[in-house]
């Protein structure tokens, strides 16, 4: 299973391979390290997203109005830009963005919003709820029908720690992450590194 | 602080060695398994365990070739693998563990584990010892004096690592408070695997006539360590628990200097303590020019501070140590100036006891942006806090020589010049004074009333940089106040200033991009754990 600590790292490393900066990757790597921690799916939505993205970046959002309409919408730099501006934009109460790619993405940086501003903040797209609670928690789906009176029956169970994602999608977002590495040459490899080159002494 | 000051720290009480042996004293150590053959390979498991908490070292010891042992990051293999296991493990971790620990990073553990590493022997060192106790006789102190140990490490992992426990999910243990505390654990049950194995492979050579390593001779030996430019990184990339361990430092420091007595019984314990650790300092030997001139100035400055101390030091005098700091800052060089400063703490458990879990940090805290300050806000935090840096001309050669990279081949840390290797396209975000430089050129030509919010919506180039000033802001030490791609970088300056905050002592740089360290040297054996004291550091004999 890979830690939190891993999926922090390879999300941002991936992210600046697929064109954001050092700055928005940092951002992103806490979002998908977020999301996995509240057993959503962020890895293999960032995965799929950045494969889509790889060849043609997305435009960056320039303003966040009641209405924000575009083609297609990054939902990375809507969420960095909504996360950046969430005290102001409290006051437009309610926000709308369309043609939102991967809308999943967005959410770790609404419920930090929630968090930053004190305020419960209420997200929904297709059929879906999400209430973010002061980033603590997320509270999915059927959110109107909260009151349940009398349930015949209450199942809990204790889940082993395993991946939320698919083996093949951590192999391919690693694989883009390693293109935040240098390929070595004889040249770097003898001047650039650590250690020795003989160590039986 | 400049990153040549901060590459002249010494170990001293805050060190993490230390704060360790003093947390685990009244733990009860316990050796369970030693399953090893008449070579000394298989495998061993030591714990520490107290009230309803155990932690397990795992060792796995097998045979290498010489042409295969390797303390860089490219080995594949090597004489030790070790595992910290959170609790006794139990049949099927340990078969799980041994098909994945000695494989290192193309190994998987689980977050059951805490911590992984792997070491190499010193070939002299340990052939020496095994050979010397099978014959029936102790080996040779001048040999084991100038290497030191028996194994050197080559790597200690933690935190999240191919699969280790995230660090929020230990955290809150009392006992772990400290930085790099289960690391610190690691290395010393493997210290007492390398006594264990040298007795046990002399045993099984020569049954009748092999006596065991004497434990004055076995107490002078540490564990070795080779570290390369992987750990430089680090205390960029951390910060907030830079700047705590600096500020546990310097308050440290502030509170002595502020004592206006000073008794008898502690000035005569540093003075005890300064006796003592020349031994260390008469063994510390390196081939580094770079080094030797350290130490040759340190040995200088030791000769001089001896007359002052002699000559004008009594504690009749009100601010005894504000005197013997302000002449030190005035008379002697970085290196033994730190020294002195490192020596000053030892009389005072009372201050530096509470300040030891002060070292850690939760980062997380610190990572959101202060988004509805002003421009102008951010212009007056770069102004004051990187004064020197912004004053840096980029645009010469020598400012911009440098570019840190991560290799495809082993993903560590590297650097190399930018003029003369390619891959500077790939550069890593480690060059903050360029960036920060970049960041304030930008900002002074910008509206000062907007809001950073508003500044990053066209700027997001910068904001790994905007976060790190705002984080300086509240935290002065957490920046190098260095230019870290210019062509006078000495890496390893950055490396030791990690390494004494671990305790490490005998620094001995292979070249400016990697050095060998001793850690645990003079230290207390396991069982001699519970009566020991903190000054063992003192305790290293030629």
């Amino acid at each position: 299973m890979q830690s939190l600590s891993e999926i922090d790292t390879t999300s941002k490393r991936a992210s600046k391979a697929a064109g954001y900066s050092w700055g928005v990757s940092e951002e992103i790597g806490k979002a998908i390290r977020s999301l996995e921690l509240f057993g959503l799916p962020g890895v293999t939505n960032l995965n799929l997203y950045l494969k889509k993205i790889k060849k043609n970046h997305p435009k960056k959002i320039s303003k966040i109005d009641e209405e924000n309409k575009s083609q297609e919408l990054c939902p990375i730099y809507c969420g960095v830009a909504f996360l950046d501006q969430c005290i102001e934009l409290e006051k437009l109460k309610n926000i709308k963005f369309y043609n939102v790619n991967y809308p999943l993405l967005i959410l770790p940086f609404i419920s930090k919003s929630s968090e930053i501003s004190g305020k419960k903040i209420l997200i929904r797209f297709d059929n879906t709820s999400f209430l973010t609670n002061f980033n603590k928690s997320i509270l999915l789906k059927n959110i109107d029908e909260q009151i349940c009176h009398l349930t015949s029956e209450i199942r809990i169970e204790f889940l082993e720690n395993k991946n939320s994602f698919p083996e093949q999608d951590w192999k391919e977002l690693y694989k883009l992450s390693e293109e935040t590495f240098v390929e070595e040459t004889d040249s770097l490899r003898s001047k650039g590194a650590g250690a020795g080159l003989t160590d039986n002494d | 602080m400049k990153l040549s000051r901060l590459g002249s720290f010494h170990q001293s009480k805050l060190s993490f060695l230390r704060s360790f042996i003093r947390e685990f004293k009244d733990w009860d150590y316990k050796r369970n398994l030693f399953d090893l053959d008449e070579n000394g390979y298989g495998t061993a498991i030591y714990s520490f365990s107290k009230n309803q908490r155990s932690y397990s070292l795992v060792c796995f010891a097998q045979h290498i070739n010489s042409d295969e042992r390797s303390d860089r990051v490219i080995a594949t293999k090597w004489d030790a693998a070790f595992v910290l296991h959170d609790g006794i493990p139990n049949k099927e971790d340990i078969k799980r563990l041994k098909e994945n620990v000695p494989k290192q990073e193309v190994g998987r553990v689980s977050c059951k584990e805490l911590a992984l590493s792997r070491a190499n022997k010193s070939v002299r060192a340990f052939d020496h010892v095994v050979d010397s106790l099978s014959l029936g006789r102790q080996p040779d102190k001048k040999l084991l004096n100038k290497v030191g140990y028996l194994y050197r490490t080559t790597a200690v992992y933690g935190s999240g690592k191919f699969g280790l426990a995230d660090r929020f999910r230990i955290k809150d243990r009392k006992e772990i408070y400290g930085p790099f505390r289960l690391e610190m654990m690691l290395v010393y049950i493997v210290r007492q695997f390398t006594f264990d194995q040298v007795n046990h492979i002399a045993k099984s050579k020569s049954p009748d006539k092999a006596i065991e390593l004497d434990l004055n001779i076995a107490r002078n030996l540490g564990i070795g360590n080779s570290t390369g430019l992987g750990m430089a990184p680090f205390i960029v990339n951390h910060p907030t628990l830079l700047h705590n361990w600096i500020y546990c430092r310097e308050k440290a420091l502030k509170e002595i200097r502020s004592l206006e007595e000073v008794d008898n019984n502690e000035l005569n314990f540093f003075k005890d303590c300064l006796i003592k650790s020349k031994v260390s300092i008469n063994s510390w030997i390196t081939d580094s020019k770079y080094q030797n001139n350290k130490i040759n100035s340190l040995k200088e400055g030791l000769i001089k501070f001896d007359k002052f101390l002699k000559n004008e030091c009594s504690i009749k005098q009100k601010y005894l140590w504000n005197k013997i700091y302000t002449w030190a800052e005035n008379n002697l060089e970085d290196e033994c100036l730190e020294y002195i400063v490192s020596m000053m703490m030892e009389p005072y458990d009372d201050i530096i006891d509470p300040l030891v879990n002060n070292m850690s940090s939760e980062e997380e805290e610190y990572f959101t942006i202060p988004t509805h300050k002003k421009v102008s806000d951010l212009k007056k935090i770069i102004e004051n806090n990187y004064k020197s840096i912004i004053k840096i001309d980029f645009n010469l050669k020598d400012s911009n020589f440098n570019f840190w990279f991560i290799s495809k081949n082993k993903e560590e840390p590297r650097v190399a010049s930018r003029y003369e290797e390619h891959g500077a396209k790939l550069e890593q975000p480690l060059a903050i004074a360029r960036d920060i430089k970049k960041l304030y050129e930008k900002i002074i030509k910008e509206k000062q009333t907007k809001t950073i919010a508003e500044f990053l919506l066209k700027n997001d180039e910068v904001r790994h940089v905007v976060r790190r000033a705002f984080i300086v802001d509240q935290f002065p030490y957490s920046e190098i106040q260095d230019n870290t791609i210019s062509a006078s970088l000495v890496p390893i300056d950055m490396l030791r200033l990690k390494l004494s905050f671990f305790g490490a002592v005998k620094f001995d740089p292979r070249s400016d991009k990697w050095l060998r360290i001793n850690m645990y040297q003079g230290a207390p054996l396991s069982h001699e754990m519970k009566n020991s004291n903190d000054t063992w550091v003192y305790n290293v004999v030629n």
